[in-house]
């Protein structure tokens, strides 16, 4: 059975909600927490509905409402979200509070706003959809999971559509103390230099990407996924060298069929080798793009990347930013994402121009 | 897609037990977990709010566990619960075999975490970062996942009080896909002043011990522990030498999309979850012999729950109680914790008792047990988990 995207919608730190990334100069970034772009929400929700929603859900309302605008009118027979952090802003408040005022006199409505299926069950809620709703919630896992157990709804006959995606949001308290873990940069730097900056750490991002999967929908599709698949484990290079080769085998593809790598590299000096690696050995002759100087480092960032390489698919063109990779290329026909989260979970998705 | 998943072993850890055993002795007589003062979790509302919590403290969980005491409580409680699963299940070359696991919990290493908050916001604006290093939901998963040696599939499901249904409904489906062979699947949540505050907010929690189904019902107790079940494809469980328990028959996940706290008036959310359940297992309402129910004591849920049971089983109502009434609301753990007391139910032949109920509710035409039952003819149970955001997740277990 085969897996289509049919619509796509992003928000995050570029202009890519209505997809102006694709023509326009990217957003340069001085400072190491990316914010996100957001639309024009009042456009998009009823004021009153507007005011009770909080950054994360309104990000991921709007991409999945985003996805069915584009689509048309179909029926979701399931939601399914990946998010690592879930609602933080409000999980934060709320525990702020707890020490502040001594666990008294507190508001119910940043605890009410905190659980990590919030985005999940708004979506439901907002669609009045009362289908299959999971929420994964592991750490750089979250989307890749979602996205698989999407695809075994789809393959199980169980849906026909399901609308699969990741939201995460980040918090300036929290970015403060991710970066005493030497998560991100200590000093400043331009996110369009960040892959030469030479130092420990990354940029910090945050998102939201929703999909419109389904099983039969090959005339209008994006995109079909033909394979996600995750490594639990701190591997070598060559650990990762042959998980590549068994994926490839698996697949019944060579490099050679690949017309598109993007990576995940983040411009951390200690994790960027992994990727120059493959770059200089696996894909050393493929086209590669990297895509964290655009969003930023977070766990769900393979979201953007499917957002960007099935868009990539559908136009047969890069983003103006790629041009240099861009070249004669007119082709993109397969794109594979290779990602890792602090080298420990691995992710690959493929995909290719939809075909029946 | 096809082929059956069973169950080959079982672990838990609750305030009425630190083991299986431990928790069908307390079911059988009748011993509740909750006590009027909070013991072990430092927080105002020690001696206002009763909680069912596990009897032991960090250091005597981490003896039993084997790890630091530094650790999170909810990465104890799991890998002690894990722990037991998988010596009980005994599969023997497991290392052969892909093996998943799948856990769930709604607040992470949070207990940590508001150290880390208190000495940052009342102390030094510093705070140690040892105390929020494993915050994140997936930090604890993969914690114990490590512990246990389990790669081939590690994730976290998050779905509020029904988060551990989900695991082991997702457990079930990679079995039957053929992605996995084996999984320990279920979920743990530790109490934790984040969420004890939470509800305290939202003025569901009783201030005496939780009476679910009763008239005068007047809100839930929260609860602590984990539970996991070790479930194997049909090739694993034929190479078994132990008795299997039973088999996960049915399963559905669907949402009430009501309200993002409250249920429905008419419970559509649960209706369509058991009916689904129903439908997966291919079993009629009457097939069913006994219903784990969600029911929290809250005046909201129990309403909705019994709706969409009235709804579904009316006129023939199967044995039904809440083990809430023992163990409290253990949140991300109580799918799990719940799926152990529905496997012992089909085991044994045991249905365990609704504790307090004195007046049942003037609403239904049913009554919930009141007493531990022996000796009952059940070859399929119904376990019910719904919550917030209207994830509701119903699971059937069968005799194999």
């Amino acid at each position: 059975m085969k897996i289509y995207i049919r619509s796509a919608s992003c928000i995050s730190p570029q202009q890519t909600f209505e997809s102006q990334l694709f023509s326009n100069d990217p957003e340069e970034y001085m400072a190491n927490l990316l914010k996100v772009i957001d639309p024009d929400y009042k456009k998009i929700f009823d004021p009153k509905l507007l005011r009770r929603m909080s950054p994360i859900v309104r990000m991921g309302l709007a991409t999945a409402t985003g996805c069915l605008k584009e689509a048309g009118k179909v029926n979701v027979e399931a939601i399914v979200t990946g998010t690592a952090y879930g609602c933080m802003e409000d999980s934060e408040t709320f525990l702020k509070k707890i020490v502040e005022q001594d666990e008294q006199m507190l508001s119910p409505t940043s605890f009410i706003q905190s659980t990590h299926n919030t985005v999940g069950a708004q979506i439901a809620l907002f669609l009045k959809c009362h289908n299959y709703n999971n929420t994964f919630v592991h750490r750089g896992f979250s989307f890749e999971h979602a996205l698989i157990d999407a695809i075994l709804l789809l393959k199980e006959n169980r849906a026909e559509n399901v609308l699969a995606g990741s939201a995460d949001e980040m918090t300036d308290f929290t970015f403060s103390v991710l970066k005493r873990f030497g998560l991100y940069k200590q000093s400043p730097v331009s996110n369009f230099g960040l892959y030469s900056s030479d130092t420990k750490g990354s940029i910090c991002g945050q998102g939201a990407a929703f999909f419109l999967l389904c099983g039969e929908c090959a005339d209008d599709a994006y995109a079909q996924i033909d394979a996600v698949e995750t490594l639990y484990k701190y591997a070598s290079s060559q650990e990762i060298n042959k998980w590549i080769d068994q994926f490839f085998m698996l697949h019944e593809i060579t490099a050679n069929d690949i017309d598109l790598v993007i990576t995940g590299k983040n411009g951390d000096m200690r994790h960027d080798l992994l990727f120059t690696h493959f770059q200089q050995d696996v894909f050393k002759d493929n086209a590669v793009i990297n895509y964290k100087h655009l969003c930023g480092e977070y766990p769900t960032s393979s979201s953007f990347a499917l957002w960007l390489a099935s868009n990539i698919i559908r136009r047969d063109k890069l983003p103006k930013c790629f041009e240099e990779v861009q070249g004669n290329k007119k082709d993109f026909r397969k794109i594979l994402i290779y990602n890792n989260y602090q080298e420990r979970l691995h992710s690959l998705i493929l995909l290719s121009s939809p075909s029946k | 897609m096809s082929g059956k998943v069973y169950i080959a072993g079982m672990g838990i850890i609750s305030a009425i037990g630190n083991n299986v055993e431990e928790c069908l002795a307390a079911l059988e007589q009748e011993d509740a977990g909750m006590a009027a003062t909070i013991t072990y979790l430092k927080t105002i509302h020690a001696n206002e709010i009763p909680v069912a919590e596990v009897k032991l403290n960090n250091e005597e969980l981490a003896q039993r566990a084997g790890w630091s005491s530094k650790i999170s409580r909810t990465a104890l409680l799991s890998i002690i619960a894990a722990k037991e699963a998988l010596n009980d299940a005994a599969i023997e070359n497991i290392e052969a075999l892909r093996t998943g696991f799948i856990s769930a919990n709604t607040v992470g290493g949070i207990d940590k975490s508001e150290n880390f908050y208190h000495s940052y916001f009342k102390e030094n604006r510093i705070g140690d970062l040892h105390d929020i290093v494993n915050h994140e939901c997936g930090a604890i998963t993969e914690l114990v996942a490590d512990k246990l040696n389990i790669h081939s599939y590690v994730t976290t499901i998050s779905t509020a009080c029904s988060s551990s249904a989900n695991s082991i409904m997702l457990a079930a489906r990679l079995i039957k896909a053929g992605m996995l062979d084996i999984a320990v699947a279920g979920g743990v949540d530790a109490l934790v002043k984040f969420t004890l505050n939470g509800f305290n907010t939202l003025l569901i929690l009783d201030n005496q011990y939780c009476k679910p189904f009763d008239e005068n019902r007047n809100g839930l107790n929260l609860g602590e522990g984990a539970a996991y079940i070790v479930m194997v494809s049909e090739k694993v469980a034929s190479a078994l030498k132990k008795e299997l328990y039973g088999e996960l028959k049915g399963y559905a996940n669907a949402n009430d999309a009501y309200h993002q706290t409250a249920s429905s008036p008419d419970g559509k959310g649960s209706y369509l979850a058991m009916q689904g359940a129903l439908d997966i297992a291919n079993l009629k309402p009457g097939d069913i012999g006994y219903i784990n129910l969600h029911g929290t004591g809250t005046f909201n849920n129990d309403l909705a729950e019994g709706t969409a049971i009235e709804k579904l089983f009316h006129p023939h109502y199967p044995k039904m109680s809440s083990t809430k009434s023992f163990t409290g609301h253990t949140l991300g753990a109580s799918g799990a914790i719940e799926a152990v007391f529905s496997v012992l139910s089909i085991k044994h032949g045991f249905v365990f008792p609704n504790l307090r109920l004195q007046t049942p509710m003037k609403e239904f035409p049913f009554t919930v047990e009141r007493k531990f039952l022996k000796e009952q003819n059940i070859n399929n149970v119904l376990s019910n988990s719904f919550g917030f955001g209207g994830n509701c997740t119903s699971l059937i277990f069968s005799k194999v």
